[in-house]
């Protein structure tokens, strides 16, 4: 067994403060840069410069925009419902800086008073947790648009309100497939199981990290389900009315959700802060020590914590959660928005009954894989692997809708052949 | 510390529950009913029932206080609805009705013998602090409810089915017989 000293209640509580003002700067800071980084890499794919005049590479904008922030006047409309405008944006931010609190981001650090886990709090609900506190993010864009006394803002919190709803549920849903195959709802433990597996979840679980990653998006708010803040035709939807520090609010809320949901795509799909094609840093809480995994027996082998594999590990759960911050940004300014039926339709009709099937068949899967005694091992993952990947294929080729796999050449075609039988039916051919 | 949190959420559930009946417009009833549903779970949290916290809030102050709100607003209600109120012998029956209420709870609390809710005391939160170690914050409740209530619980389901298919035929439009 390793060593394992626990911490003093002085040293927890110490401990646990450092924790909690160094991950909520450490967000802030990266919701910060992250509105330069989305107007840099939206000029880059729009081939134009995007903000470079202050400091170098423009790196002091986003400081340059809080000052503005905080100095620009506060506008309260007069039909405004006072109390609820004000309490909109406390309510959208509360939700999103505290939902980053059970992420996982390194390996136990060893101090001079025991090991430390790098979590601010290991709570037993895990993604539970963060399920449900965002739940509640939806309270302050509904609320902000009601209160505006503002058609646009009030139509921009009816879409938010119907929306995260729906995607909730497909969220949900396509978590339930992680859950089946950690056999528990903590992070820690998800990220300990896919070391165990010997492969991140997003292979055996491909279809339920495309389902999750359309939620989040839609979670978010973000384009291409920007519906509640669609621009062109809401003005900006339910935050129309703000200004100054309370419209920046919204934007710090969406900025730390995008944060939260790109870690949790790192830890429930890409390993967390695992290390790929190494063994060295698998670590985890067993009984009384730290493990490293189980030998043949099925004694554990017991696992040092290391000050040089945490600072490796926080740098490769850096580099995942940056790649989906990167990827977040992509989408956004590479599709075009919705229309609001279209993702009703999408969150309702396929989202949802796809989820509920693929939970079956990852549980179905996972029994035959039980009753044949498959280790959790390489193979077992495998198998998943591949039925999962079979599915995903199925999906996509659905949900292609003969768009881009059969070209545009067969879309003419039918379009052709239709029009020649049934004079009647215009439009295109391929839509559901 | 743990007799002041008590203190804290259990002030917030009672005066929320006191908005709700007192609030003046149907927004305001809602966020006071939120405030209440969350700090029950702040209660269970002290508990450490952390599942039925979690779930008390994804489901109740999540989904289905946001779904109220999303009718209070498309529908615009927000005239006073004191006008609605009736009085007379439903104010009795509603008197007779919170008193009994309260009598049973009160019955419970006080009660020490197998009715009580106090029954078993350490023994029972020692049984259930074992079975958390070893089956997990879900596992204790999933557990009981997927083998020896599992009837019940699929029949809950189909109740609620029932409900929905309900609600779609209530409120599908009538077809109208033809030459009307």
């Amino acid at each position: 067994m390793g060593e394992m000293q626990e911490l003093s209640t002085f040293w927890f509580v110490t401990i646990g403060a450092v924790k909690v003002v160094a991950v909520f700067t450490v967000v802030m800071g990266v919701v910060a840069y992250m509105t330069l980084a989305e107007r840099r890499v939206s000029a880059f794919i729009q081939d134009r410069l995007g903000p470079n005049r202050v400091g170098p590479f423009g790196l002091l904008q986003p400081i340059a925009d809080g000052i503005k922030n905080i100095i620009k006047e506060e506008t309260m409309p007069g039909t405004a419902a006072k109390f609820y405008f004000v309490l909109g944006p406390a309510l959208a931010i509360m939700p999103a800086v505290v939902t980053i609190a059970v992420i996982p981001f390194a390996a136990p650090l060893p101090t001079p008073v025991g090991t430390v886990d790098m979590v601010v709090a290991d709570v037993p609900i895990g993604i539970l947790y963060i399920l449900a506190l965002s739940s509640l993010a939806v309270y302050g864009i509904v609320l902000s648009g009601w209160a505006s006394n503002n058609k646009y803002a009030f139509l921009g919190g009816l879409r938010a309100s119907a929306q995260m709803i729906s995607y909730e549920v497909a969220l949900g849903l396509s978590v339930i497939a992680v859950l089946l195959l950690v056999g528990n709802v903590t992070l820690t433990e998800t990220v300990w199981k896919q070391q165990q597996l010997g492969m991140w979840f997003v292979f055996p679980l491909s279809l339920a990290f495309i389902f999750f990653l359309i939620s989040a998006l839609a979670e978010t708010n973000r384009l291409p389900f920007d519906m509640p803040e669609a621009e062109s035709e809401l003005i900006t939807g339910y935050h129309t009315e703000y200004s100054a520090m309370k419209f920046s609010m919204f934007f710090i809320a969406e900025y730390a959700h995008v944060v939260t949901a790109s870690a949790l795509l790192a830890t429930l799909f890409f390993g967390g802060w695992d290390i790929p094609f190494w063994t060295g840093d698998d670590m985890f809480r067993h009984e009384s020590g730290w493990i490293r995994g189980f030998d043949e027996a099925g004694a554990p082998i017991p696992a040092t914590p290391n000050v040089l594999i945490t600072l490796l590990t926080l740098g490769a759960f850096c580099a995942k959660t940056g790649f989906f911050l990167l990827l977040y940004i992509w989408i956004r300014w590479t599709l075009p928005r919705f229309r609001y039926d279209q993702v009703m339709h999408l969150g309702w009709k396929v989202l949802l009954p796809g989820a509920l099937g693929y939970i079956m068949l990852v549980a179905g899967t996972m029994l035959v894989l039980d009753q044949l005694e498959v280790p959790f091992g390489m193979l077992y993952g495998g198998v998943l692997t591949v039925v999962s990947g079979i599915t995903t294929l199925a999906f996509l080729f659905f949900v292609d809708r003969d768009r881009v796999i059969s070209g545009a050449h067969r879309k003419r075609n039918l379009a052709r052949a239709r029009a020649r039988t049934a004079p009647k039916a215009g439009g295109p051919a391929a839509t559901s | 510390m743990t007799d002041v949190l008590f203190i804290l959420f259990a002030v917030v559930a009672v005066g929320g529950g006191v908005g709700v009946v007192t609030g003046r417009s149907p927004v305001a009833s809602l966020l006071f009913m939120v405030a209440t549903l969350a700090s029950l779970a702040g209660i269970y949290v002290l508990f450490e029932a952390h599942f039925l916290a979690a779930i008390q809030v994804l489901v109740y102050a999540g989904a289905i206080m946001v779904l109220f709100l999303f009718v209070i607003m498309l529908l615009n209600l927000g005239h006073d609805y004191r006008a609605d109120l009736k009085y007379g012998s439903w104010f009795l029956l509603s008197l007779v009705v919170v008193g009994l209420t309260a009598g049973v709870l009160v019955q419970g609390l006080m009660g020490t013998g197998e009715t009580g809710l106090r029954a078993g005391g350490a023994e029972v939160a020692a049984a259930i602090d074992a079975a958390v170690v070893e089956k997990g914050a879900v596992g204790v409740i999933a557990d009981p409810l997927f083998t020896d209530w599992v009837v019940a619980f699929e029949l809950m389901g189909l109740l609620l089915l029932v409900a929905i298919v309900a609600a779609v035929v209530l409120a599908k439009p009538r077809e109208r017989p033809e030459g009307k």
